[in-house]
C-alpha cells in the first residue's frame, strides 16, 4: 500500500462524501421544521437525472447544477403539498415520492444512458503547489467540494443565528406555539422543504455531473436513506453532519482500500459496508437520540382556527 | 417517529360493504391512470395506446391474464408481510430484504438436499424461507423494541444489505460450476419446484398466498389476538394498562410478517425461476408496501390491489416493448396511485361505518 494509493482513497472518499453532506444538510433543516422526508432517494434521483440531461443538452455543467437544484426543490414541493396541505402521513408520502423518483428519473434519463458530459473544472487545494504532480492530482477538487463545509456553516448560521431559523426550529418543536407567536407554520415548512430539496439537488448534481459523470437508473443507491440516517447520527445539527458525511466517506474509502490492497473480499459484501455501518452507528446512538429530536418531528400540523 | 393513530382510527374495514370498496379502488385507479397518461403524453408518448395495449394484453388474452396472476402471487405475500406489522403500528419497509433472505435460505435447503421427495423437500424449503425472513425481520424489530433504532429506517437500510448477501452467495459458494456466463445457482431438482397449473406458470404459491390472506382475515376479525393487535396499534398506552404484552406483539407481528415475505422469496424461486439468481426481485417488497397502504390493511383490498397492481406491472413490460420506455417508468403510476390515496380527495373519503 503506497502513500499514493492511500491518497487516492482519501480523495475519492471526499468525492463520495460531498454529495451525501449536501443532502444531509437539506434533511437537517427539513427535520428541524418537523418533516421527515424518506422521499430524498427519489428527490436525488430526479435531480441527478435532470441535472445530467441539462448538462448534456446545453454542454454547461453550471446550468445542469441549477436545473438539478430546481428539480429537487420542485419535487419536494409535491411532497410538501401532501404532508403540509393535505396533512398526509409523512413516512408514506416520502415512500410515494421515492417511487415517483424511481419512475420519473428513469423517464428523464432514458435517452442519456451512457452519454458523456462536460464536467466542472477542478482546482488544486491551495498551498499544495510544491508537491510532485502525481500527488497534486489527488488534491484537485471542484468548487462544490470546496463549498460544502461553508454551506454547512451557513445552514448552522441560518438555524441558530437568524430569526427565521428560530421560527423554523419553533415550528419543528411545537407548531401551535409557533403559530401563537405569530409564525406561519405552513409557509415556513414549504420554504424549508424547497431549500432542503435544492440542497438534495445539489448533492445529486455533484454525484451525477461531477463524481460519476454518468447517468444510470437507481444510481443514488440508497444515499437518500443514508442521509436520513445521518441526520439522526448528527443529532439534527448541521456541523455534526460533517462528521457523519466523513464517516460515510470513510466507509467508502475503507471499501476501496480493501480492494486496492488486494485482499480477496467479495465486492458485494464490501458494497454493503456503508449501510451496515450506518445501522451500527444508529444503534450506538439509539439510547440518547430522543433528547435531541425536534419534538413534533413527523406530526401533522392541523392548523389553529 | 410519527403518530399512526390517525391512520389506525380509519381502519373500519371490519364492518365494510365489499361493493363500496371495489368502487373506491376503481375510482382511485381511474384518476391515477389519467394523471399517468398526462405524464406519458408530456414525455411525447401515446398514452391511450400504451394503456389500451396494457389492458388488451393483460385482460384480453389467456396468456397475458395468467401472467398477471403469476405477478400477483409474490405481491399477495409481501402485502400481508407489511399489513401484519402495520396492525401493531410498525412500518415494515423491509419486505424486499426479507424476501431475498428467505429465497436464499430456501435455495440453500433445495441445493443441500436435492434428492428428497417433493412432499418432504417443499415443506423444508418453505420452512427455511419462513425462518430466513423471520430472522431478517427480527433484527430491526428487536432494535425497535429496545428503543434503539426506528424500524422504518433500519428496514430500509437492510434492504440494501440483503441483495448483496444473496449476490455474494450466488457469485461465490452457491454458484453453478461449468456455467461461465450467467451467475446463478445450479438448477433445483424437480422435487424442489412448486407444481404449476393449467399449462401456465401459475403455481401452488397462489393457493398458499390466498390461504395466508384468509388466515390473516380470520385472525384479525375473529380472534382475541387480532383485537389485541389493533389495541396495541391504536393506543399503546391503554393497551399496556390492560396488560397486553406490547413488546411481544411487536416482535411477533414483525417476525411473522418477515416470515411471510421470506415465503414469497421461496415461492418465487421455486415456482418460477427454479434456481437462485442475483437481483431476481423487481421490487416486490416495495410494491407490497404500497399495496398495503392503498388497501389500509383490508384483506379484500389487498386481494384487489394485488390484482390491479399486477396488471400495471405487466403493463411495464408493454411500455418497454411498444413505447421504448424503461421498465422503471412504471413506478410513476404506482406513486401517483399512492399520491391520490394520501391526498384523500373528499370523494374517496371512507364513509364512517
Amino acid at each position: 500500500m503506497s502513500l499514493l494509493a492511500l491518497l487516492g482513497v482519501l480523495s475519492s472518499a471526499i468525492y463520495s462524501g460531498t454529495s451525501l453532506l449536501y443532502t444531509t444538510l437539506g434533511e437537517v433543516i427539513g427535520e428541524r421544521a418537523g418533516i421527515v422526508n424518506l422521499g430524498l432517494e427519489g428527490v436525488m434521483l430526479i435531480s441527478a437525472a435532470s441535472g445530467f440531461a441539462i448538462t448534456h443538452i446545453t454542454g454547461n455543467p453550471y446550468l445542469g447544477i441549477l436545473a438539478a437544484m430546481i428539480a429537487g426543490g420542485l419535487t419536494n414541493m409535491l411532497f410538501g403539498y401532501l404532508v403540509i396541505t393535505r396533512k398526509a402521513n409523512q413516512l408514506a408520502s416520502g415512500l410515494a415520492t421515492m417511487f415517483f423518483g424511481f419512475g420519473l428519473s428513469a423517464l428523464i434519463g432514458a435517452s442519456y444512458v451512457g452519454a458523456k458530459i462536460e464536467s466542472l473544472p477542478r482546482f488544486l487545494f491551495p498551498g499544495l503547489g510544491y508537491l510532485p504532480v502525481q500527488y497534486t492530482s489527488q488534491f484537485k477538487f471542484d468548487f462544490l467540494i470546496y463549498l460544502v463545509v461553508p454551506v454547512a456553516l451557513g445552514v448552522w448560521f441560518l438555524l441558530y443565528r437568524t430569526r427565521w431559523g428560530l421560527g423554523l426550529r419553533a415550528v419543528g418543536e411545537n407548531a401551535d406555539t409557533a403559530y401563537a407567536a405569530g409564525r406561519n407554520p405552513h409557509l415556513i415548512r414549504y420554504i424549508t422543504l424547497f431549500l432542503a430539496g435544492m440542497l438534495a439537488g445539489l448533492g445529486a448534481a455533484h454525484l451525477s455531473i461531477v463524481y460519476t459523470r454518468t447517468w444510470k437508473e437507481f444510481m443514488t443507491a440508497g444515499r437518500g436513506f443514508i442521509a436520513v440516517a445521518l441526520v439522526i447520527f448528527s443529532k439534527w445539527h448541521p456541523l455534526r453532519a460533517i462528521a457523519g458525511a466523513l464517516l460515510f466517506g470513510g466507509a467508502v474509502a475503507f471499501q476501496l482500500l480493501l480492494q486496492a490492497s488486494g485482499v480477496k473480499v467479495s465486492p458485494f459484501l464490501l458494497d454493503s459496508i456503508p449501510y451496515a455501518l450506518t445501522l451500527l452507528v444508529l444503534m450506538a446512538w439509539g439510547g440518547t437520540r430522543k433528547h435531541s429530536a425536534p419534538a413534533s418531528l413527523g406530526r401533522v400540523y392541523h392548523g389553529s382556527e | 417517529m410519527t403518530t399512526l393513530t390517525q391512520i389506525h382510527s380509519k381502519i373500519t374495514w371490519i364492518n365494510k360493504k365489499p361493493v363500496q370498496e371495489v368502487l373506491r379502488y376503481l375510482a382511485i385507479f381511474l384518476v391515477a391512470f389519467i394523471l399517468f397518461g398526462i405524464i406519458l403524453w408530456l414525455a411525447g408518448k401515446n398514452p391511450i395506446e400504451a394503456i389500451y395495449d396494457t389492458l388488451v394484453y393483460t385482460l384480453g388474452t389467456p396468456g397475458g391474464f395468467s401472467e398477471v396472476i403469476v405477478k400477483m402471487i409474490p405481491l399477495l405475500f409481501t402485502a400481508i408481510a407489511v399489513a401484519l406489522p402495520s396492525r401493531v403500528g410498525l412500518i415494515n419497509v423491509g419486505a424486499e430484504g426479507q424476501l431475498y433472505i428467505g429465497a436464499l435460505t430456501a435455495a440453500s435447503a433445495a441445493l443441500a438436499l436435492p434428492d428428497l421427495p417433493a412432499w418432504a423437500l417443499l415443506p423444508l424449503m418453505a420452512g427455511a424461507g419462513l425462518l430466513g425472513g423471520a430472522l431478517w425481520a427480527f433484527i430491526p424489530v428487536w432494535l425497535r423494541a429496545r428503543g434503539l433504532v426506528n424500524e422504518t429506517i433500519s428496514t430500509l437500510l437492510m434492504n440494501y444489505i440483503a441483495p448483496a448477501i444473496v449476490s455474494f452467495f450466488v457469485y461465490g459458494p452457491l454458484r453453478a460450476t461449468g456455467v461461465a456466463s450467467a451467475p446463478q445457482t445450479p438448477d433445483f431438482s424437480l422435487s424442489a419446484r412448486l407444481p404449476a397449473f393449467f399449462g401456465t406458470r401459475i403455481h401452488l404459491g397462489l393457493i398458499i398466498g390466498l390461504l395466508i390472506l384468509g388466515i390473516y382475515w380470520y385472525v384479525m376479525k375473529y380472534t382475541r389476538w387480532g383485537l389485541e393487535m389493533r389495541a396495541v396499534g391504536g393506543n399503546p398506552q391503554s393497551a399496556r394498562r390492560n396488560g397486553i404484552p406490547i413488546s411481544l406483539y411487536l416482535i411477533l407481528a414483525m417476525c411473522i410478517g418477515g416470515a411471510i415475505a421470506g415465503l414469497a422469496g421461496m415461492s418465487e424461486i421455486s415456482g418460477i425461476h427454479a434456481r437462485l439468481r442475483p437481483n431476481f426481485s423487481p421490487g416486490f417488497g416495495y410494491t407490497g408496501f404500497l399495496i398495503n397502504w392503498l388497501a389500509f390493511g383490508d384483506p379484500l383490498g389487498i386481494l384487489l390491489m394485488s390484482f390491479i397492481i399486477a396488471i400495471i406491472t405487466s403493463g411495464g413490460d408493454i411500455l418497454q416493448l411498444s413505447q421504448g420506455l424503461p421498465y422503471a417508468v412504471l413506478n410513476i403510476l404506482l406513486a401517483i396511485t399512492l399520491y391520490v390515496v394520501l391526498a384523500k380527495p373528499s370523494f374517496f373519503e371512507r364513509k364512517k361505518a
